[in-house]
């Protein structure tokens, strides 16, 4: 009876805050055409999701952040995935590098045109130090969104701005200052709105004309792929069907020396497409490649290293099933491995018998 | 040819008779197919089919009596099919199992932040099968419950307001076929040939039939002030809280706060429960599993309108907002990485979209853009909306160049990579809207090329 008390109560708590929400709808005091549909937000609601911030810094919450703080929110949050010096391109694109004082100066990122670069970094890019606060305190780190703080949000800001010299490293960052801060940022003046792709009626840029005859006095080849990227995307025949007129090229062999006519059915049967989920295709499935790559580092350590180390223990199988299922941390650093309750343990012991064996 | 190739290829070989063993054919009957079963089947079918090499194609009848496909009873005609909803929710054909979505190796590194590409070679016709919609995930997907679902609206509006999908899905809806880009497809290609095939080159380019509640419907429910608010911030309920700016004054009376994609539920990883639609505008714009729409005075320079989705120009400076997806166009067949098996007869076959309009015209050349012919456009031709066309081609068995070139209803004329270079340069990665050229070789083989 005990139970069913409670039970009963339980639902009537439910009911009552159900009820609450009722009478909101019942009032529905914005509705303009559609009684009945919709309610009014609360301001806690309000508050809880419009987070944005503007270029013009409306939305900006109020706080501040050191480069020293920001530094150790770095390195135990954020390096792993972007490096120390946030110039990591394993896993993302390289946050920092290839801006310079002058650059500062001018509001301009030379090295946008000059192209000594190899590859654009974020703060190449970057006009507004709001996107950087928004984008920060909105969805990282990677594997876990919405879990900075509003200071650590400013001490990380500072800390990446530090790197690119915007501010001195012993600056503190905050909703007093960043304004000052944005008339610093190396790619400032960098943004243009003058193009023709902002509206349907913007005016093209680029005007070709429909000539039909004896348009080109002569066609050439500028660009093909080459021979060893054949077959870098797998074998096409594979991705065609393999019955009806347009066939996928059999890019496993050199290519044919005439036309196949007839004999294509023998390119062709290269190997049944059809076939069971392998150990990779369960960790595919259950998104474990988000954090582990075969060979390097990428959140989490690679299966590489996964079976160095446990490869000779005994039990390692079972031991390892328990701490995917559970989750955990220390071993490899910070970044804890969240728990995987919802996979089966059949499907774990398939995925870590093939970290530890490769089979 | 030899004559004992000739002997060779006029003989018939007996496809072996029942290549499935009753057995299998009984299980099959009473369990139906999974991979496993699937898997025999497909062996014992491969094995039939390698063991007819020499047999030709369906109508190269080589023997006095004709082609066993007919003289032969097949085992589908002979044997009792299976049940009514064997597969309760319907699944393509094992013939089919190539046509799939796939990933371009070495594009992203981690797969929770990366595209899946639409296999264009295969499709027919306007629509993508929901289950071939290409995807681009940003902090990976999830199947978000409906009951938790909410939309917020809030900003310049007279009340916030909030709706659960109870509320959105009582009001009243319009269905309508739009096509969806994301901004940087064909971008691998600004500088040189990049990838083999139409998957990769344009897979990022889907169309539905989308179903929900006009955007100015609810934000006129809110009261919403569009003299100072000319701009609408859009919110996902992902990890990525994915946002972006979108401009009122052009799209207000297209926009779609949608459910439905081709006559069921958003899939989830297209944004179940609900998504934005805005027509002719790139993918990246139509926020997935929409939770928050802000209406405002100025543009929000979000994380993807401030590092990403920007086009480089050759001065340094940076287009920001490029919205619009520019008349474009391929020949989805033949197309890269096909084969085509002999001379004659082909229906050279592809898609054409704007996001200005409707399609006006595509023409077909097939010597590299010297001669053009005007293909048949089919039907419908609908605004902001994949376009199918169709043209006649009798391939002499000579090396050719296929490209398609299409006018939209504001005559516009897609460009050459030549054109669009000596304005935008090379690094731009977004909005490539060039002709497309698939070279065939005379052995049958399609390639990507660049011309000019």
């Amino acid at each position: 009876m005990f139970k069913l008390d409670k039970f009963l109560v339980g639902f009537a708590v439910l009911y009552t805050s159900q009820f609450m929400v009722s009478a909101a709808n019942a009032q529905n005091v914005g509705s303009v055409h559609f009684p009945g549909i919709g309610r009014d937000a609360t301001p806690a609601e309000v508050a809880a999701w419009d987070i944005d911030v503007r270029p013009d810094f409306k939305g900006l919450p109020k706080g501040s952040g050191s480069v020293e703080k920001g530094q150790t929110v770095w390195e135990a949050r954020c390096a792993v995935c972007h490096g120390t010096f946030g110039e990591s391109n394993e896993v993302f694109t390289p946050i920092i590098g290839g801006t310079t004082p002058d650059d500062i100066k001018t509001g301009h990122v030379a090295s946008l045109t000059d192209r000594k670069q190899p590859q654009r970094t974020t703060i190449m890019k970057v006009a507004t130090v709001s996107s950087l606060w928004d984008y920060i305190y909105r969805a990282m780190p990677w594997n876990a969104p919405r879990s900075m703080s509003v200071d650590d949000t400013y001490a990380v800001v500072a800390y990446l701005l530090s790197m690119a010299e915007v501010v001195p490293d012993d600056y503190v960052l905050s909703n007093e200052n960043i304004a000052e801060v944005q008339k610093r940022m190396p790619n400032r003046n960098g943004m243009t709105t003058k193009h023709g792709l902002w509206s349907s009626k913007g005016a093209p840029d680029v005007h070709a004309t429909a000539c039909m005859n004896n348009c080109v006095a002569f066609v050439q080849i500028g660009s093909t792929l080459p021979d060893y990227a054949r077959n870098a995307h797998g074998n096409i025949a594979l991705q065609n069907r393999e019955y009806g007129p347009f066939r996928g090229a059999n890019t496993s062999a050199p290519p044919l020396a005439s036309l196949p006519g007839d004999t294509v059915i023998a390119t062709v049967a290269v190997a049944p497409t059809v076939k069971s989920k392998t150990p990779e295709d369960l960790f595919k499935d259950n998104n474990c490649s988000a954090c582990h790559a075969k060979s390097s580092k990428l959140v989490g350590p690679s299966i590489a290293d996964i079976a160095n180390k446990y490869r000779d223990q005994s039990g390692a199988e079972d031991k390892l099933v328990a701490k995917v299922k559970a989750g955990g941390s220390g071993v490899w650093g910070s970044i804890p491995m969240p728990p995987h309750p919802d996979v089966s343990n059949e499907t774990l012991h398939t995925i870590v018998h093939w970290f530890l064996t490769g089979q | 040819m030899t004559s004992r190739e000739h002997k060779t290829k006029g003989q018939i070989k007996q496809a072996p008779e029942n290549f499935l063993s009753p057995e299998l054919i009984a299980d099959l009957n009473q369990h139906g197919l999974d991979d496993t079963r699937r898997g025999f089947l497909r062996t014992g079918f491969m094995a039939a089919f390698t063991g007819a090499i020499g047999v030709g194609s369906a109508n190269a009848i080589a023997s006095a009596d004709g082609d066993p496909a007919i003289l032969e009873k097949q085992v589908w005609q002979t044997t009792l099919g299976k049940n009514v909803a064997t597969m309760p929710y319907g699944t393509p054909s094992i013939y089919e199992a190539n046509l799939i979505r796939r990933e371009s190796p070495g594009l992203t590194r981690v797969s929770a932040a990366s595209v899946a590409f639409t296999p264009l070679q295969g499709l027919f016709g306007i629509i993508t099968p929901n289950g071939l919609h290409f995807e681009r995930q940003h902090q990976g997907w999830y199947n978000v419950d409906p009951e938790k679902h909410r939309l917020m609206i809030n900003g310049l509006v007279k009340h916030n307001r909030v709706f659960t999908m109870n509320d959105l899905m009582r009001l009243p809806s319009v269905s309508r076929i739009h096509f969806i880009e994301c901004g940087a497809n064909t971008g691998l290609e600004w500088g040189n040939v990049a990838v083999p095939t139409v998957q990769y080159t344009h897979g990022m380019l889907s169309c539905c039939e989308f179903t929900g509640v006009p955007l100015a419907v609810l934000l006129e429910e809110c009261g919403a002030d569009l003299k100072k608010g000319k701009f609408l911030l859009a919110e996902g309920g992902d990890g990525s809280g994915m946002t972006r700016t979108i401009n009122l004054e052009d799209v207000l009376h297209e926009a779609i706060v949608a459910w439905g994609m081709n006559g069921e539920m958003l899939r989830p990883e297209n944004g179940f429960p609900l998504r934005l639609v805005v027509p002719g505008v790139q993918g990246v714009s139509w926020v997935k599993w929409l939770r928050r729409l802000e209406v405002g005075d100025m543009p929000y320079a979000t994380k993807d309108e401030a590092v990403h989705y920007n086009d480089l120009m050759p001065n340094g400076q940076s287009r920001q907002y490029t919205s619009i997806q520019e008349c474009k166009s391929v020949i989805t067949t033949p197309s890269g990485g096909q084969q085509l098996l002999d001379k004659g007869f082909y229906n050279v076959s592809g898609l054409a979209w704007s996001g200005r309009g409707k399609i006006r015209r595509v023409d077909v050349s097939v010597d590299g853009g010297n001669n053009w012919r005007t293909a048949r456009l089919e039907t419908p031709v609908l605004s902001k909306a994949l376009t199918r066309f169709n043209i006649d081609w009798v391939w002499d068995g000579s090396p050719s160049i296929l490209q398609s070139r299409a006018i939209d209803d504001t005559g516009y004329v897609q460009p050459t990579i030549k054109m669009l270079r000596d304005v935008r340069g090379t690094r731009s990665i977004y909005h490539n809207n060039a002709i497309q050229s698939w070279k065939v070789d005379s052995n049958g083989e399609v390639s990507n090329v660049q011309v000019g």
